[in-house]
């Protein structure tokens, strides 16, 4: 087991990418033993990365470690202070067992398109730090998804560590909606902010990754007027592109992705109000 | 130590109940296994193996997880504590509530329980209610559970 992330590095490096990272395993665990053995897959113990477990609030940005758990960010009061949304994410993220083993950084190497703690921190704008044999790169959270489970991340590269500015924001909103209120995979995922960077609008589970809904981010920037959920329909089309699956339907996420819009920004936005003919 | 992992057995050193154990285990085994096979603590069980049910629940480090997620390898050098460490006392709580019926959630609602009651600031920020969602169980309402949880909490764990 590997302590320090140069020794992480070169085991990688010398696997030439067939091992697998594992950190809070919530993810890889579940139906394990089948897994291990029938893919005979090598797995690179993260957990004793020390140097990585810890996050800080720096001048401009909350840094959080390839190891920091979502429970280290529910326990952290200046993150409900400053970015409530990165807690409403971890609290929704599963119960506390798994909050206090799984990872933010595991969350974006998962690459899932329903994955809550990514949803909150690309519309925080976060900045992702790869390490690997080469040296260190970052990459913009919004950029790092290049489809399903697909990343501009090398297979010698591990997530170190995960910037997130510090700004002043006017307006943050996380929303999930779910079979129930706890231990649910989400149906739909938006979470939305207002900063001196503009308008951030990203959606989970709409789309083969999360995404940022640019057609919609623009709609509010130029302040578009809206009178009911249907104004957002042509931006949503244009954004993303739910799928039919076991959780629900394409129909049903795109009306109450436009219901969630309306809803959360009809509270802030004055140009976003209730027509006579709205629903 | 940077070898990395494959199938086949390690040795593994951690802290159980207050007790240094050390196990050679099959490099796959997850806690869960390693506790009720290995080592013979059967008071935790094995409910869904995917991190959703909870009775798996035991203490590491300090808080709640799930031993079906946890690899054995993972285990090492962590304090790990069972419901076999717990006292009968703080069980009480939950027995005069009705917090119990079939029993299957039961070990695992214990470990919640008590956790909360030794991190009573959690109560600030949280309800009972969610703190208590990673335990599923299909015999009481719940009502029993929360109730429980709050005398646990109100008397410190003695019922």
């Amino acid at each position: 087991m590997p302590t320090t992330l140069g020794e992480a590095l070169s085991v990688l490096e010398e696997l030439k990418g067939d091992a697998v990272p594992i950190a809070g395993g919530t993810d890889l665990m579940v139906s394990w033993p089948e897994r291990f053995i029938e893919h005979e897959r090598t797995y690179l113990d993260l957990s004793g990365l020390d140097e990585l477990r810890a996050h800080r609030w720096t001048e401009d940005a909350l840094e959080i470690g390839a190891l920091t758990t979502f429970w280290d960010i529910v326990r952290d009061p200046q993150a409900a202070r400053e970015m409530p949304i990165l807690v409403d994410a971890a609290r929704t993220v599963g119960a506390v067992q798994i909050q206090s083993r799984g990872t933010w950084a595991g969350n974006i190497a998962n690459a899932s398109p329903a994955a809550d703690g990514v949803l909150s921190m690309m519309a925080l704008d976060a900045v992702v730090e790869l390490a690997g044999a080469e040296g260190v790169e970052e990459v913009h959270l919004d950029e790092l998804y290049l489809g399903y489970k697909q990343m501009r991340k090398r297979a010698d590269q591990l997530i170190t560590r995960v910037r997130i500015p510090r700004r002043t924001l006017e307006f943050q909103s996380f929303v999930k909606v779910g079979s129930r209120r706890a231990q649910a995979i989400t149906k739909i995922g938006l979470a939305i902010t207002r900063s001196d960077a503009g308008w951030r609008v990203v959606a989970s589970s709409m789309a083969p990754t999360v995404k940022r809904c640019c057609a919609i981010e623009r709609m509010l920037d130029d302040r578009v007027p809206v009178d009911g959920p249907g104004g957002f329909a042509a931006a949503i089309g244009s954004d993303v592109s739910p799928i039919d699956d076991i959780r629900t339907t394409a129909v049903y996420r795109e009306s109450v992705m436009a219901r969630v819009l309306f809803h959360e920004l009809a509270r802030v936005c004055p140009w976003i109000c209730a027509g006579g003919d709205s629903v | 130590m940077t070898m990395p992992l494959e199938p086949g057995q390690i040795e593994v050193a951690f802290t159980l109940n207050g007790r240094e154990v050390v196990v050679v285990v099959d490099a796959a085994a997850r806690l869960l296994d390693t506790l009720r096979y290995q080592l013979g603590l059967t008071g935790t069980k094995e409910g869904c193996g995917e991190g959703e049910c909870g009775a798996c629940t035991v203490c590491m480090n300090g808080n709640p997880v799930n031993s079906c997620l946890v690899p054995i390898f993972q285990a090492r050098g962590c304090k790990v504590e069972t419901v076999e460490s717990v006292e009968n006392e703080a069980v009480f709580a939950l027995l005069g509530s009705g917090g119990t019926q079939c029993g299957a959630c039961t070990p695992g609602v214990v470990m919640t329980v008590l956790w909360i009651v030794k991190n009573r600031d959690v109560l600030e920020t949280h309800s009972v209610r969610e703190l208590m969602a990673g335990n599923l169980c299909r015999c009481t309402d719940y009502d029993g559970i929360i109730n429980g949880v709050d005398r646990a909490a109100a008397t410190g764990g003695a019922g």
